[in-house]
């Protein structure tokens, strides 16, 4: 079972100030797969993430060098136009934040941006991606209200609706599990593998047994250089580096 | 004998427990009294005006002949507006938009660097701003009249409110970086993530989010601007009329106070009368204080 490579990533070396974090990353991200980032905490998978739609340009001490193409269009090259590549990414955080605003403008936020203005449109769009995230029925009453006033769990559902709202091709999600009880957290992540047939999600994670539910593909980061990566039983079954072996018997945390 | 000493040295952190919870008790008593020791001060040495003429009488009448007993208030309360609106209209935008581009733009070190010249502005004596007013704004202010064809000495409520400005950025400022600083970067991220550009993500994200803090702060710069009097009154012109342009002289009600305290108090009902333009004072900022935390109550609750 081949797949078409999705993002390509060559040679990537990340500094932040004169700590090395990321070093010569090479990797293919499978198209409309679900691929895990995992590995230790601080191994850098966040910031190796966060490259991808370079949020990392938030931060001036940080230098990226090398390549990672989305397509043909080098995400990293200085004349990409970063807003429009950014809208190809939707973005899930450790926790949710929401948007200072209503609920119904959390879903809008992104589309009135990008220029859609015509309010049966918006309302349409609104409970098309409420429904994706299985919110719509708990909050079609109150769409009016501050997002701020909805459960974590809800919250968290919302803003993965407010990623897909931009209609991306990518999603990008930082341990979107972390911060949420168990019965939320078992939602978010029935929602990453429904949506993974339609989407190709890079998911950064440090939960082992959240690894094996989800994953089709595997990365096992461990000091900011890639150890193993490859398909997921082949990973989790057949480890070839002792690091890896280790980490997935549960010697590290 | 080992029992007594033990139960000796309880009682002992017992009643040391309790005097220092009794000291401390005092203190925040005494914090907690003041403004209504002050209040009360200020209503007692009034009142002695109140019981000759009505309040609305005193306050929108615009006759001060204290020679002949006629008190009205309303030339310096206009003063105090113009000056105090005039500063906080000038400061605001120039404080917002270094807040943004501190905490948004710059690189870190130049925020470091531009902390401690915050704190030094803040620091400054109002004496010294009073000084600086006289010699640079007024001759300033007298030119610009001029281009306007507008003959005026400087001395005006655009000096003033010039020289008040320079004066309530730095705490305006101040608030506003703390503010813009500690909204979560994630919050940006997710912003741009969707595909606005940085300006669209403080303009509709973070300043709807720093909001209730933008409007306490320029709540506070209004209470400052209001109460300050040495560096107000050496450039303001202080004419007791009511103004009607800003290169016209005014006279606010912290000057009133600072500039006749003690001198006139041989005229009958003049001590009285100033008590009544300090309980005013007192009254106005504390409306502003009270109103620009019932904004950021009400607002949160919406965001």
């Amino acid at each position: 079972m081949i797949n078409e490579t999705k993002i390509n990533i060559e040679n990537l070396n990340l500094h932040i100030g004169k700590n090395h974090i990321l070093k010569d990353i090479n990797v293919q991200i499978p198209e409309k797969k679900l691929t895990v980032i995992l590995g230790p905490s601080g191994c850098g998978k966040t910031t190796l993430l966060k490259s991808l739609n370079r949020l990392t340009d938030l931060y001036p001490e940080v230098k990226t060098q090398g390549r990672i193409f989305n397509g043909d269009e080098d995400i990293l090259h200085p004349k990409t136009e970063i807003t429009e590549l950014r809208k190809k990414m939707g973005l899930l955080a450790q926790s949710p934040y929401p948007l200072p605003m209503s609920i119904y403008d959390n879903i809008t936020y992104g589309l009135r941006i990008s220029g859609r203005r015509k309010k049966r449109f918006l309302n349409k769009r609104v409970e098309y991606y409420l429904r994706q995230v299985s919110l719509w029925d708990e909050v079609k009453d109150r769409l009016k209200d501050p997002a701020s006033a909805l459960s974590i769990g809800q919250q968290q559902r919302l803003c993965l609706a407010r990623g897909l709202s931009v209609d991306p091709d990518i999603l990008l999600a930082d341990e979107p599990t972390s911060a949420l009880d168990p019965i939320s957290s078992r939602e978010v992540e029935e929602l990453f593998v429904k949506l993974k047939q339609r989407y190709t999600i890079v998911m950064v994670t440090h939960i082992l047994r959240q690894a094996k539910r989800v994953a089709d593909y595997v990365i096992f980061m461990y000091l900011g250089e890639i150890i193993e990566h490859g398909p997921a039983e082949q990973i989790f079954e057949h480890p070839r580096n002792e690091i890896t072996k280790s980490y997935i018997k549960g010697i590290y945390s | 004998m080992r029992a007594l000493v033990l139960t000796n040295f309880k009682l002992r952190r017992n009643l040391r427990e309790k005097l220092s919870t009794f000291w401390m008790k005092c203190c925040y008593i005494l914090v907690l009294a003041m403004p209504f020791i002050l209040l009360t001060g200020l209503l007692i040495k009034s009142s002695l005006l109140f019981g000759e003429k009505s309040l609305t009488e005193l306050i929108f009448s615009s006759e001060w002949k204290p020679m002949s007993g006629k008190f009205g208030f309303l030339p310096f309360i206009i003063s105090s507006l113009w000056v105090t609106f005039i500063s906080v209209i000038i400061a605001a935008p120039i404080c917002l938009l270094t807040a943004i581009y501190l905490t948004q733009y710059a690189r870190r070190v130049v925020l470091k660097i531009m902390q401690p010249v915050i704190d030094i502005l803040a620091g400054i004596p109002s004496v010294i701003y009073g000084v600086w007013g006289i010699i640079i704004i007024v001759p300033f202010v007298s030119k610009i009249a001029g281009w306007f064809n507008v003959h005026s000495s400087g001395y005006s409520i655009l000096a003033g409110a010039v020289v008040l400005a320079v004066m309530i950025i730095p705490f305006i400022l101040n608030i506003l970086i703390e503010v813009y600083k500690t909204i979560p970067i994630e919050l940006s991220e997710a912003s741009l993530s969707l595909g606005a550009t940085k300006w669209e993500t403080i303009k509709k994200v973070l300043t709807r989010k720093a909001f209730p803090g933008i409007i306490s702060s320029f709540g506070l710069g209004v209470s400052r601007a209001f109460g300050e009097t040495i560096a107000v009154l050496m450039v303001v012109g202080n004419v007791v009329h009511i103004p009607t342009g800003i290169f016209q002289a005014g006279y606010p009600l912290p000057a009133l106070i600072a500039n006749n305290y003690g001198e006139m108090l041989s005229i009958p009902m003049y001590d009285s009368a100033l008590m009544l333009a300090a309980l005013i004072l007192f009254i106005v900022v504390t409306i502003f204080n009270m109103g620009s935390r019932y904004i950021i109550i009400h607002y949160e609750k919406k965001i």
